[in-house]
């Protein structure tokens, strides 16, 4: 974004410290559109009255990102990709997070396209307080054929309402698939230095993002660029090529960093789009499905760090999704946001008075683990969230976070004690250094539990009712 | 054939919509719309446009007195990607024609504006302009500099970030060690079946990986010699690391067992039985007696990994220590931590970026190559357990899959962040690390061509 300082944003608000946008100062509102933590759309007052107008069109001019954001689909899938600010996450924090779109082509049977597809969108796995899942489908005009790529566009749209890239090269297959599924914002992929009169009349008409391709030749990507923006298309994304291996793959990440660098660090507005990557190239390469899935993957690891906004992947193998799911979750993590939950005790299930009492820690990564590894196994229970001050296990024991004081008060705290009746905790494994001290300052007994809460499940049935 | 649209051709618009005059409207130079089959828009005359429309006194004459008309002129400037709704909300005009009444003539319909001929550009970014350089550091040392080792391995010397031959190119790709231990340790199934055979004997066990596995060197990790595990005495762990140097000619890293009160007795014990072989010994950090890690270095010639938990202040503190100390600079390398995929590699990779951006700002108490410990990576479940903990997973599928490439996922991450050196452990995986960091550092010419386009048909055989 263009604007430096909050005193900058802070001369454009309306000074009135009325309140409506949930902070008590403007000035407190400016520190927090500076780091995009508010939508400058949340003072009512800015966006209602008249005489704010231009202050709020100087603001929003100041606030935009540096990478256009670009959204994907409609609905409750709909996918935004770019929207960057920062060439590092350190900086502040990568926004939207790398868009996974898997693929499927229009020579598959049904059958199979069915299964495909509903296999990328109710695929899931539980990371942090929520279930990660896969953004999109990538059609693929195998067949060369229109028609076909355009019934196979359908059938997909029919099964998933997850947002879609209508892949050909052909603009009258694209434009066939347009007629079916334009209301669902789908991105084209893509308008090169061939077809791009076509394509450039298919976006002014349907009013769907576009990927313009050059593969590296970014003299000719910014020719497309600049030609689509000049004709009112400002939905744009970058397709550079994805070469995956020698010094095709050298290239290919200095043009996604050379990219990235001329839109923040320069500022160069006519190529400030997201970024299109396609690590399903491997497929060309490797023969053998796991040396192609692999390869894949390290594809998709270099480009979820190296500036790519959307990808296109063709592995849905559990040990190419969980990594690369996993990945984009990391990197996209705010580093400023508190990774801490509130403690206290929790009742899991509908626990009796018989039930075991676990201990843990207020870390959001421990605790939701620990938390879906009881729950998911059914096991009624209480968890006593201890306040480390977010941190993990191992680390309060270490640090001091974690200690039988702090377990102590919090139990006391949470009048568990009227709740069961047979005074029992059980610490986590890695916390088995405190076991003893805890047992004398509560005068509970003490149980050391598995050092991986995925073991309470074996656990309980060898321990629990203690004898 | 193209229709010139002229100056004079606007003035009939505008009059045929009723607008009497532009007030504030200054039209300088060259301006042609051309319509055929497309109209090109020229961006000044837009400009002009605007800012006219934005000034107030437009707002009577047009807002009030032709707000129809307007509509005709605005569908072009939004062909052209103006921002007309927002100049319209500027004026209190409600955007959108269809408010527009029954009869008021639907504007002219006007084509797209697709130009003939793509607009030429040329792209061009600055590079970044770094003052810093990382310390080139040296392990292993050949007859000729008082060693047996058969060649010596040379890290860091990095001018620019990881990969950024473009700008600058760094003179050593990362190299990687893979680890072997003193005694047989509880591992992965996926990993174990590599090594079930060599387990017992630790001079087998570095042979199998420098022969077998490729490993530019061994760590020997000194194990047993925790007082909770065997407590091996620190004589008879120097056994070991002989063994190691007599087993291979590669450069070797010496490990502890981490526990800080008993490794310095076993690294100076080892330091001074490879003396001259410059290992490096891993490692020196803040919460042992790191003196004597320190002078056990500088008395027999070794290298000491500086080893700091996620904290870029206390890298910097221990690294100064280690300096008054007497340890010089090409003798150190740094160990900021690894976390593994999933289980705190955000703030590792962050930890290694911003050391190494820093350093390459010009801080001289971070310029130093960084290891990472990657068989870390076996630390987070996703490696090595059977199937989900948690019921509404979709299926994990087969593990001896999925381990492997948590190794190779965390090690590219840190490698993409700055790290210069790779503890690994997974064949499999130490080997793809090693490709792709030699493919993106320049250092491999082997290439199978492709046609990048044809992704987009290809099947599976
Ligand atoms: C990320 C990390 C950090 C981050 C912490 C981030 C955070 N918010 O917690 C930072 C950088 C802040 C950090 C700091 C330190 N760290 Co640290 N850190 C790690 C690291 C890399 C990963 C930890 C992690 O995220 N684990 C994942 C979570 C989910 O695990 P968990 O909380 O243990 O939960 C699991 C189990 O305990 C169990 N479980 C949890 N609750 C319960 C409950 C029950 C009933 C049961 C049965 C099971 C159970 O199941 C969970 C899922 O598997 C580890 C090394 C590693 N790879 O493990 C070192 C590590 C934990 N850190 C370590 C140390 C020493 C420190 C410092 C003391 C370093 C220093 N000198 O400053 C500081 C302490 C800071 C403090 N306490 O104030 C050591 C601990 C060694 C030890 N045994 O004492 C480790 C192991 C690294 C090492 N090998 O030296 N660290
Ligand atoms: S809503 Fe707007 S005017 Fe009111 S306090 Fe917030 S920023 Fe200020």
């Amino acid at each position: 974004m263009k604007a430096k300082s909050p005193m900058e944003l802070y001369e454009l608000l309306p000074k009135t410290n009325c309140g409506e946008c949930g902070e008590k100062t403007c000035m407190a509102f400016a520190s927090l559109l500076i780091e995009r933590g508010k939508k400058l759309e949340e003072c009512k007052p800015l966006l209602e009255e008249e005489k704010y107008r231009e202050k709020y069109e100087k603001l929003k001019e100041l606030l935009a990102p540096e990478v256009r954001e670009v959204v994907i689909g409609v609905g409750e899938h709909a996918k935004k990709i770019g929207g960057e600010d920062v060439l590092h996450r350190h900086e502040l924090t990568f926004f939207n997070s790398t868009g996974l779109f898997y693929d499927v082509w229009d020579t598959m049977s049904d059958d199979a396209l069915k299964e495909r597809v509903d296999r990328i969108q109710s695929w899931q796995k539980f990371y942090v307080g929520e279930f990660l899942k896969l953004d999109g489908v990538a059609v693929r005009n195998a067949s060369g054929d229109p028609k076909r790529f355009a019934e196979c566009v359908r059938k997909v749209s029919e099964i998933t309402d997850l947002p879609l890239v209508l892949c050909s090269f052909d603009a009258t297959a694209l434009e066939e698939a347009l007629k079916i599924v334009a209301d669902k914002r789908p991105l084209l992929y893509a308008a090169t230095k061939d077809n791009w009169k076509r394509v450039l009349e298919l976006v002014l008409e349907y009013k769907v993002p576009v990927t313009v391709s050059a593969p590296n030749d970014l003299d000719g990507l910014k020719s497309l660029a600049v030609t689509f923006s000049q004709a009112g298309i400002e939905d744009i994304v970058l397709d550079p090529g994805t070469y995956p291996t020698g010094k095709g793959l050298e290239t290919t990440l200095a043009n996604f960093v050379r990219l990235r660098r001329a839109a923040i660090a320069e500022g160069q507005k006519d190529i400030a789009y997201p970024l299109l990557c396609v690590p399903m190239t491997a497929w060309l390469v490797y023969d053998n499905e796991i040396d192609a899935a692999y390869w894949e993957t390290v594809l998709a690891t270099i480009f979820t760090i190296k500036y790519a906004d959307i990808m296109i992947l063709h592995s849905i193998e559990p040990y190419a999704l969980i990594p690369q799911i996993t990945l984009v979750a990391n990197i996209y993590t705010d580093p400023r946001r508190p990774v801490a939950v509130t403690p206290g005790l929790r009742a899991l299930g509908s626990p009796t008075e018989e039930s075991p009492v676990f201990v843990t820690t207020n870390f959001a990564l421990t605790y939701y683990t620990v938390e879906s590894d009881i729950t998911s196994n059914n096991i009624d229970s209480y968890l006593l969230v201890i306040d480390t001050e977010g941190i993990c296990v191992e680390a309060a024991v270490a640090g001091g976070q974690l200690t039988a004081a702090k377990i102590k008060e919090a139990l006391e705290e949470s009048g568990v004690e009227e709740k069961v009746k047979h005074k029992t905790l059980v610490l986590p494994g890695l916390a088995a250094r405190i076991s003893g001290e805890t047992e004398e300052a509560t005068g509970w007994k003490v149980m050391v539990g598995p050092t991986d809460s995925g073991r309470i499940p074996d656990w309980m049935e060898k321990n629990w009712p203690p004898k | 054939m193209a229709r010139k649209f002229t100056l004079e051709d606007i003035g009939k618009l505008l009059e045929k919509y009723g607008v009497l005059e532009l007030e504030d409207v200054k039209i300088e130079g060259d301006i042609e719309l051309e319509v055929e089959g497309g109209v090109g828009v020229s961006s000044e005359l837009l400009a002009t446009l605007q800012a006219a429309l934005q000034s107030s006194q437009m707002i009577s004459q047009f807002a009030v007195q032709a707000a129809h008309g307007l509509f005709g002129i605005l569908a072009i400037a939004k062909l052209a990607g103006y921002p007309v709704e927002s100049v319209l909300q500027s004026l209190g005009v409600p955007a959108a024609p269809a408010a527009a009444p029954a009869e008021m003539a639907p504007p002219a319909p006007v084509a797209p504006a697709i130009p003939e001929e793509l607009v030429a550009a040329k792209f061009e970014v600055g590079k970044q302009e770094w003052v810093g350089q990382i310390e080139e550091v040296i392990i292993g040392a050949t007859a000729a500099d008082g060693g047996t080792r058969e060649n010596v391995v040379k890290i860091g010397g990095d001018k620019t970030l990881p990969f950024y031959g473009f700008e600058y190119q760094n003179p050593n790709p990362p190299r990687i060690a893979i680890d072997c231990f003193d005694m047989p340790i509880p591992l992965a199934k996926a990993v174990r079946e590599h090594y079930a055979d060599v387990m017992e004997d630790p001079g087998e066990w570095a042979k199998k990986n420098v022969k077998k596995f490729g490993a530019d060197m061994v760590t020997i990790h000194l194990i047993s010699t925790d007082p909770l595990i065997k407590d091996t005495p620190p004589k008879e762990a120097a056994k070991v690391v002989e063994e190691v140097l007599q087993a291979v000619k590669v450069p070797i890293i010496i490990g502890g067992s981490g526990n800080p009160d008993k490794d310095p007795a076993v690294l100076e014990a080892a330091a001074e039985v490879a003396e001259g072989e410059r290992c490096l010994l891993a490692s020196a950090n803040l919460n042992m007696d790191y003196e004597r890690i320190a002078k056990a270095a500088i008395d027999h010639g070794h290298v000491v990994l500086s080893w700091t938990q996620l904290d870029i202040n206390d890298q910097k503190t221990l690294n100064r220590h280690l300096f008054k100390l007497g340890v010089k600079r090409e003798d150190l390398v740094m160990d900021p931590t690894t976390a593994a995929l999933g289980y705190g590699l955000d703030y590792a990779f962050t930890n290694i970026e911003r050391m190494k951006i820093a350093a390459l700002k010009g801080d001289e108490e971070l310029a130093f190559p960084i290891s990472c410990g990657v068989t870390n990576a076996w630390g987070a479940r996703e490696a090595w357990m059977k199937e989900s903990p948690i019921k509404e997973d979709s299926d994990w599928g087969p593990r001896e899959y999925r381990g492997p490439i948590y190794e190779i996922v965390t090690g590219l991450t840190l490698a993409l962040a700055g790290g210069n050196l790779f503890m690994m452990m997974h064949p499999g995986a130490a080997a793809v690390v090693k490709e792709v960091t030699q493919t993106l550092g320049g250092f491999k010419e082997v290439e199978k061509e492709i046609e990048f386009e044809n992704w987009l048909t290809w099947t599976e055989k």
